[in-house]
């Protein structure tokens, strides 16, 4: 195309003045791309807020753990579940095999949970999760001390009751006080703290503090064998976590007396199975809510295709005007592309900028980190000259097309 | 020769009736003559100032505008031709109503690329020449019809075209103000321009040098004074 500089700011010039003279009209027609815009933009982001939310709370589950239990973490039905229940459930021995015999795991630990009371003094606090293990857990768990040690094998073959506390619990029952080699009551038995675990935060929610860790052997002699045992493994080769999941599966068969054919009685979980449930979940999310912000933005590049068509009406004799004295028909349409871009120019940078305000309240009203990020930005850009191209392509080449006498005698 | 019709038809077509605007006009026209064309309504001299002007092309004939063929060129062509060698003054001065008289008359110049500056200067050399001088800035709504007639005139000699063609420029206008805007067609004629203008009245034809008489699309009378 052959258009001069000087033609291009005509046009720019005829464009804007086009707009300021309809003000109102801009506005309205602005709006249905502005509320496609926000739909857009803020669903992005809430989402990736979202991913970004979950990612960081599964990290704390370990990204090559393995979770090995009675129970798969997902179950798609009540009846499934109540099958799994009735599984019988994972014991020390198991865990004495698999740790003697998997030769593909680092660590191997085991792990029984429940809520009791803890009591130190006159100073108690209900609810707190007790946790029974190996030293293993430092690892598989990332539970590490911060001052003092864990309790070590001997200590729970001997079932010593030795216990550590979370910063929680430390802060909570012992403020200023230094807890370590005080005796504190668990339940209804006595301990003696040996070490207070490095905060870990929340999950989900909940807090990871509130805790205190017993060997696992005591844990079965004071609080019971009921409990469910999920023991944890980590790889010495996160490559060869596959393998490693095939050789469990082998062992735990052969420690259950499973005969071929006969299915598995208990899971081997990893917190990928979680992230794969959540990006279904999202997948489907993203899909509806993508759609309606497409629908919107249809509609609102529709609403902009109409109004340039009566702009165009309007307009008709000026065009005419224009083409006897010299216009080319790449101007005229460069001067109704413009101002079709600029009314969904207008439409994505307030959409945009209400977006950055919808999504300053989200974050701070929510644990979401929900940000707009740049390339939200140069997708508004790639919004506002696509919807503002696609749309006012055919008013404006309607304009550009128009046959000068006809357009000169248009009343 | 300036302006060379070979045989020239225009046809149009309204729903299953052909109108046969122009049946066969052959037409030579040289650098500034001053000519007139006259004829009954409907005789065919809008439509043949519209061939002339390059707005429209021929159903069939040869046009030669500067010894170039019109007839077969493209719209885009066709808008450097307008653009280039054609200053066209309407019945109804067909002026952009929210531009100023400056910027109605600097149009043609944005259209070949001018740059503003040069732009402001000829346009205003353009409206001194018209005895708007003092108008520059109003709209045309702000001026009276002769005025505008006068920008409309303006506008068409800026750019300093080959030919100056106005269809019935005068019949929007009352007699005095008519007979303003054709001294204004005496200078421009007196200072080289070709000028081809239409009218009904024949004190304004007068004004020509050649008077070409159309009936029913084909030239009657063709006589120079
Ligand atoms: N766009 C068009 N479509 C169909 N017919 C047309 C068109 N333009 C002109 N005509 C017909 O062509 C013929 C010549 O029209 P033209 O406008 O050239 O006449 P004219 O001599 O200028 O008349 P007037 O003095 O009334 O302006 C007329 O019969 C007219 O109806
Ligand atoms: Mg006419």
């Amino acid at each position: 195309m052959q258009i001069s500089k000087i033609e291009l700011g005509e046009g720019l010039k005829i464009a804007l003045n086009a707009l300021k003279t309809n003000r109102m009209r801009t506005i309205l027609t602005t709006l249905g791309i502005f509320i496609g815009v926000i739909v857009v933009t803020v669903i992005i982001s809430v989402i990736q807020g979202l991913n970004a939310y979950v990612k960081k709370e599964m990290s704390g589950l370990g990204a090559d753990t393995l979770y090995l239990s009675k129970m798969p973490w997902i179950f798609r039905s009540y009846e499934e579940y109540l099958e799994y229940v009735k599984r019988r459930p994972i014991e020390e021995k198991h865990y004495k095999f698999i740790l003697e015999h998997a030769t593909l795991a680092d660590v191997v630990a085991p792990e029984l949970d429940t809520r009791k009371t803890v009591k130190y003094q006159n100073e108690s606090l209900d609810n707190v999760t007790v946790v029974g293990t190996t030293d293993a857990y430092s690892v598989t768990a990332d539970a590490v001390p911060e001052q003092g040690r864990f309790f070590n094998m001997p200590e729970v073959e001997f079932r010593k009751n030795l216990c550590l506390i979370g910063s929680e619990v430390s802060e909570k029952l012992f403020q200023d006080e230094n807890p370590i080699g005080k005796r504190m009551k668990i339940g209804a038995h006595h301990f003696t703290i040996i070490g207070v675990l490095m905060k870990k935060g929340q999950v989900f929610g909940e807090s990871q503090d509130n805790t205190v860790i017993i060997p696992y052997t005591v844990f079965e002699k004071q609080y019971g064998r009921r409990n469910y045992m999920t023991i944890l493994i980590k790889p010495k080769d996160p490559r060869q976590l596959e393998a490693l999941i095939d050789q469990l599966t082998g062992l735990m068969r052969r420690a259950r007396g499973l005969e071929a054919g006969k299915p598995d009685d208990f899971a081997i979980n990893q917190q990928s199975q979680l992230m794969d449930l959540y990006n279904q979940l999202t997948r489907v999310l993203w899909i509806v809510l993508i759609g309606i912000g497409s629908i919107s933005l249809v509609v609102g590049g529709i609403g902009i295709m109409n109004i340039m068509l009566v702009s165009v009406t309007e307009r008709t004799r000026e065009i005419g005007i224009r083409k006897a004295i010299g216009a080319k028909r790449s101007i005229i349409m460069w001067q109704f592309l413009v101002e079709s871009m600029f009314i969904s120019g207008i439409g994505v940078l307030l959409g945009i900028l209400v977006s950055i305000a919808i999504a300053l309240i989200v974050r701070s009203a929510t644990p979401l980190p929900v940000n707009i990020s740049t390339w939200v930005l140069f997708l508004g850009v790639g919004f506002t000259v696509t919807i503002g191209l696609f749309f006012g392509l055919y008013p404006a080449s309607k304009a550009a097309r128009l046959d000068p006498i006809v357009a000169l005698r248009y009343e | 020769m300036l302006i060379e019709l070979k045989n020239i038809v225009k046809d149009y077509q309204l729903g299953m009736d052909t109108v046969h605007a122009l049946r066969g006009v052959d037409l030579k026209i040289q650098k500034n003559e001053y000519v007139a064309i006259m004829g009954p309504s409907g005789s065919g001299k809008s439509t043949l100032m519209n061939l002339l002007g390059c707005l429209d092309t021929p159903s069939s004939g040869i046009y030669r505008l500067n010894g170039s063929n019109v007839s077969e060129m493209d719209d885009d062509h066709l808008a450097e031709i307008r653009n280039r060698e054609i200053g066209f003054v309407f019945q109804n001065f067909n002026l952009l109503p929210r531009a100023s008289s400056a910027h109605n008359v600097e149009l043609p110049l944005i259209y070949n690329g001018t740059p503003a500056a040069k732009r402001k200067e000829l346009a205003e050399k353009a409206l001194k020449k018209v005895g708007l001088g003092d108008r520059m800035h109003h709209r045309p709504n702000e001026l009276s019809g002769g005025q505008r007639q006068r920008v409309a005139v303006a506008r068409a000699l800026i750019n300093n075209p080959s030919i100056i063609l106005a269809d019935e420029p005068t019949g929007n206008l009352d007699t005095r103000t008519g007979d303003e805007i054709m001294d204004l067609f005496e200078e421009l004629h007196e200072s080289g321009n070709t000028i081809i203008l239409v009218t009904h009245e024949e004190y304004i034809a007068e004004h020509s040098d050649r008077i070409i008489r159309l009936r029913d699309g084909k030239i009657e009378r063709d006589e120079a004074k």
